[in-house]
């Protein structure tokens, strides 16, 4: 009797398995999308909006990239700027106007045409102080940008857009800015159709509801089909794109998973086409046994920490610069990140607009020890109880840890490594609450500047207290200068004095890990990871 | 019972005020706010937009507010989330939670009666043993250890399920076996020492002496009574299955409710956090009035008192 009992009992729990497992799809996803032109792909965080001038994430511009186009788009290979919705541009010569002709054929997903004037429109509302847009700050080259979105400006006419036809758009700066094309490429600069944002809201305020599946309007490659919180966002082929010819996807499946485990099992089990990071200690069994499965790339961004210049010891710049020398890059690159990161012995990742500085740390331990003992701590003695500040994350920590070790071997001092929650350890950054603390910085555009000006004194990201009058009139005269030879020079003088002040300690710069099938044809790496969806298949 | 039922209701009514207010005044004490990032904007863009959403005025205004727009049913957009209301985003949330947890629970029960049962009527023997030592495997292990090796062995080695996702009805296996395992461990144990204290009761071996078969002594005369812990353990263990699992849903990568409850206090997201822990507080009421309501429906001991 009992012993048919469990027999029963097993029997049903070997049937609920086989029935359950049998519900599950015979092929593969990622078959299944190789036949019907489908990429699916991982995607980092859950879009915080789909609304190019309100987001301010990386997960969010992969897909705006598909749903939106600006005046210039970039070469995937080597990103220099190619016709967008402007099929050229004229720049006048003194630098500072640039006129952009918009091709005829330009049309929005609803069918309506793209006019000079929806771009205005665009850049009105990204400039509406109402709004509040985080990234409105990429606009302030243009001529009183920075005034109208300040409040101090209420006449938008004075801003420098001009529209002086239907396909023809004139931009007016504030100084000539080299890098103003590449900027283009930013959401901020994307258009958005202003009628439908009316129909579904307040044009200037948030929480308007356009951006839901159905309400989309936009002029990129794809169009929005389904966006379920959490669980993915759908875009097919858009017929009206003016380019639908080259753009061989029918659909593109982006799947928000942040966990990096659930997404290298999904690849691993063919759900995805590709990654949106590897976990770094996936990264040795891929170069083992698939290499040909991991894509890695360069990607724009220095990993360094930040040195609280206005708490001793590290008010001294001795002790600063003993700290940079005294660590091993190459071991935690290698034996650490593991994702082919570079070793940075200097702030701006090297061929950034065709800038790579000159100046360097030596890594030169009896200097670091003379330099130690000369701010009167020889052999570390003395040396004032230091806290290192990390937000809590293992790839911090075992960093941290291993230059805990190298600054007692090397130097003979003890760090003791804080854990903060990621908005805590914010708020200490920018109230100058901690000793050195660990930072990251990817750039907004490519060009020094994006990693020089963040130093100017008193700059929202310079956080270090850090502030040097030289320093300031070197990037300063940048800004300003037309010539581009002098101008990159005048970054190698300000990077120089940086690498000897050393408010920063450069630790590496940054890849871009991830896992793709070789099935994806025409995926080029970006140094930004835009991830331009035109001529991927 | 109406009665009951009627003031167990009107007292939920300040309890979920005290739990707004505590939430309310604590969150706004943690450092950081929805809108600091490690990129800063300018300090005139930050001042726009903590404008946007109220967060410029006093902060015994910001609280007022907020009961104004609860009185009338409004949780507020989501500061992180910017397109989407906190309630939407709940709303659809909580369906996929609700179906994930139902399912969890329904193994729990499942699973654990049977293997509880079972043990307690062979006391001491090997099919007491085996069952318990997977119970007490089942309550130590946690979800992030039993999920990976689940869709180690069935999605990747076999290839029965797959790894993650919430398309199609297979989906739902793996993750309710993985929130449902501790909980089936727990229930196991409990139905084990429930049953045991009845079986040792004088009318069972009363019932045995009178040749009653061991299907009607577990069926008729043991299990109502044998149950009550496992009811009262339930009752709360619903709320903690519905409203989802930050860890099992980040395995699976399930839509569900759970990841609203941790991100939303990471990212400082200020309604979304209000909005989750009140969801939270009238769930976890409800079910402690049903469990009441199904304890003096089991326990003819218990009476209500007026």
């Amino acid at each position: 009797m009992n012993r048919r009992f469990q027999i029963s009992v097993w029997f049903a729990v070997v049937c609920a398995v086989v029935a359950t497992a049998g519900c599950g799809p015979r092929e593969t996803r990622v078959a299944l999308g190789n036949r019907a032109q489908i990429l699916h792909k991982g995607n980092g965080a859950e879009p915080q909006d789909l609304d190019p001038q309100i987001v301010t994430g990386v997960s969010e511009h992969h897909i705006i990239m598909a749903l939106l186009e600006g005046l210039v788009t970039e070469d995937p290979v080597d990103l220099h700027p190619i016709p967008g919705v402007a099929e050229r541009w004229d720049i006048s010569p003194d630098g500072k106007v640039y006129t952009f002709h918009l091709r005829a054929d330009a049309k929005w997903s609803n069918g309506d045409p793209v006019t000079a004037n929806d771009f205005l429109e665009s850049f009105k509302r990204m400039l509406m102080p109402s709004l509040a847009t985080e990234y409105a700050y990429m606009h302030y080259v243009v001529k009183n940008a920075e005034a109208f979105n300040t409040g101090k400006l209420t006449d938008f006419e004075q801003v420098g857009y001009k529209v002086i036809d239907d396909r023809t758009l004139q931009i007016t700066l504030e100084n000539p800015t080299v890098y103003f094309l590449s900027l283009l490429n930013h959401d901020s600069w994307f258009p958005v159709h202003l009628p439908t944002i009316r129909k579904y809201g307040q044009p200037y305020e948030r929480n308007n509801k356009w951006t839901r599946p159905g309400h989309y309007v936009g002029n990129g490659p794809f169009v929005l089909e389904r966006w379920r919180v959490n669980d993915v966002i759908v875009v097919r082929k858009n017929p009206n794109y003016w380019d639908k010819d080259r753009v061989r996807l029918s659909k593109i499946y982006f799947y928000p998973i942040e966990a990096g485990d659930t997404e290298e099992r999904a690849f691993r089990s063919g759900q995805l086409h590709a990654t949106d990071t590897m976990i770094s200690g996936k990264i040795p069994v891929y170069q083992k046994n698939h290499p040909e499965l991991l894509v890695n790339d360069a990607y724009l961004g220095t990993y360094f920490y930040r040195f609280n210049v206005t708490k001793p010891p590290f008010t001294d710049k001795r002790v600063r610069q003993a700290l940079t020398m005294a660590i091993d890059r190459e071991a935690i690159v290698e034996k650490i990140a593991r994702g082919g990161q570079l070793p940075a012995y200097n702030f701006t990742p090297p061929a950034t607009a065709g800038y790579t500085a000159r100046a360097k740390i030596t890594p030169d331990l009896a200097l670091a020890k003379k330099l130690l003992a000369e701010a009167g701590y020889p052999d570390g003695k003395n040396f004032p109880k230091t806290e290192l500040l990390l937000n809590t994350a293992e790839s911090h920590k075992a960093i941290a840890e291993a230059i805990q070790q190298m600054w007692k071997k090397n130097l003979g001092i003890e760090v003791e490594l804080a854990n903060q929650e990621w908005k805590v350890y914010i708020d200490s950054q920018r109230t100058l609450d901690y000793q050195v603390c660990r930072a990251s910085w990817i750039a907004d555009y490519v060009d020094p500047n994006s990693f020089l000006d963040m130093w100017l004194t008193g700059g929202g990201n310079n956080e270090t207290g850090w502030s040097n009058k030289e320093y300031d009139q070197l990037i300063g005269d940048a800004g300003r200068e037309t010539d581009a030879a002098k101008r990159l020079e005048l970054f190698q003088k300000a990077e120089a004095l940086l690498l000897d002040e050393l408010p920063v300690l450069p630790i590496y710069f940054y890849t871009h890990v991830a896992a793709r099938r070789p099935e994806v044809k025409g995926w080029y790496p970006t140094i930004l990871d835009n991830q331009p969806t035109q001529r991927r298949r | 019972m109406l009665r009951f039922i009627a003031k167990r209701f009107i007292e939920t009514i300040p309890v979920l005020l005290i739990v707004a207010t505590m939430t309310f005044f604590m969150m706004k004490r943690a450092p950081g706010g929805p809108f600091d990032t490690e990129k800063q904007t300018t300090p005139e863009i930050k001042a726009q937009l903590e404008a946007q959403y109220g967060l410029n005025k006093p902060v015994g205004q910001q609280y007022l507010d907020y009961l104004g727009n609860l009185a009338r049913g409004d949780l507020g957009p989501s500061f992180k989330y910017a397109g989407w209301s906190v309630a939407e985003l709940l709303w659809a949330a909580f369906p996929v939670s609700l179906e994930l947890g139902c399912y969890a629970l329904a193994f729990a029960l499942a699973v654990g009666l049977i293997a509880g049962i079972i043990a307690s009527l062979r006391q001491n023997s090997a099919a007491d043993h085996i069952p318990m030592f997977f119970a007490t495997l089942g309550i130590c292990l946690p979800t992030f250890v039993t999920g990976p090796l689940l869709i180690l062995v069935f999605g990747i080695m076999l290839g029965w399920y797959n790894t993650s996702g919430w398309d199609f009805a297979s989906d739902r296996v793996l993750p309710a076996i993985t929130l449902g395992l501790y909980y089936t461990a727990y229930v196991a144990r409990l139905t084990r020492v429930g049953m045991l204290d009845i079986l040792s009761q004088d009318f069972i071996r009363t019932a045995r002496a009178k040749g009653a078969t061991e299907w009607r002594i577990v069926w008729r005369h043991s299990l109502r009574g044998g149950l009550l812990s496992v009811v009262s353990f339930i009752g709360p263990a619903i709320s903690g299955l519905v409203t989802g699992s930050l860890v099992v849903e980040s395995i699976f990568q399930i839509p569900g409710l759970g990841r609203f409850f941790v991100m939303a206090g990471f990212n400082r997201d200020y309604t979304m956090v209000m909005g989750t822990v009140l969801f939270y507080a009238v769930l976890i009421i409800v079910m402690n009035l049903l469990v009441d309501i199904v304890q003096v429906w089991m326990n003819p001991k218990l009476r209500f008192e007026e």
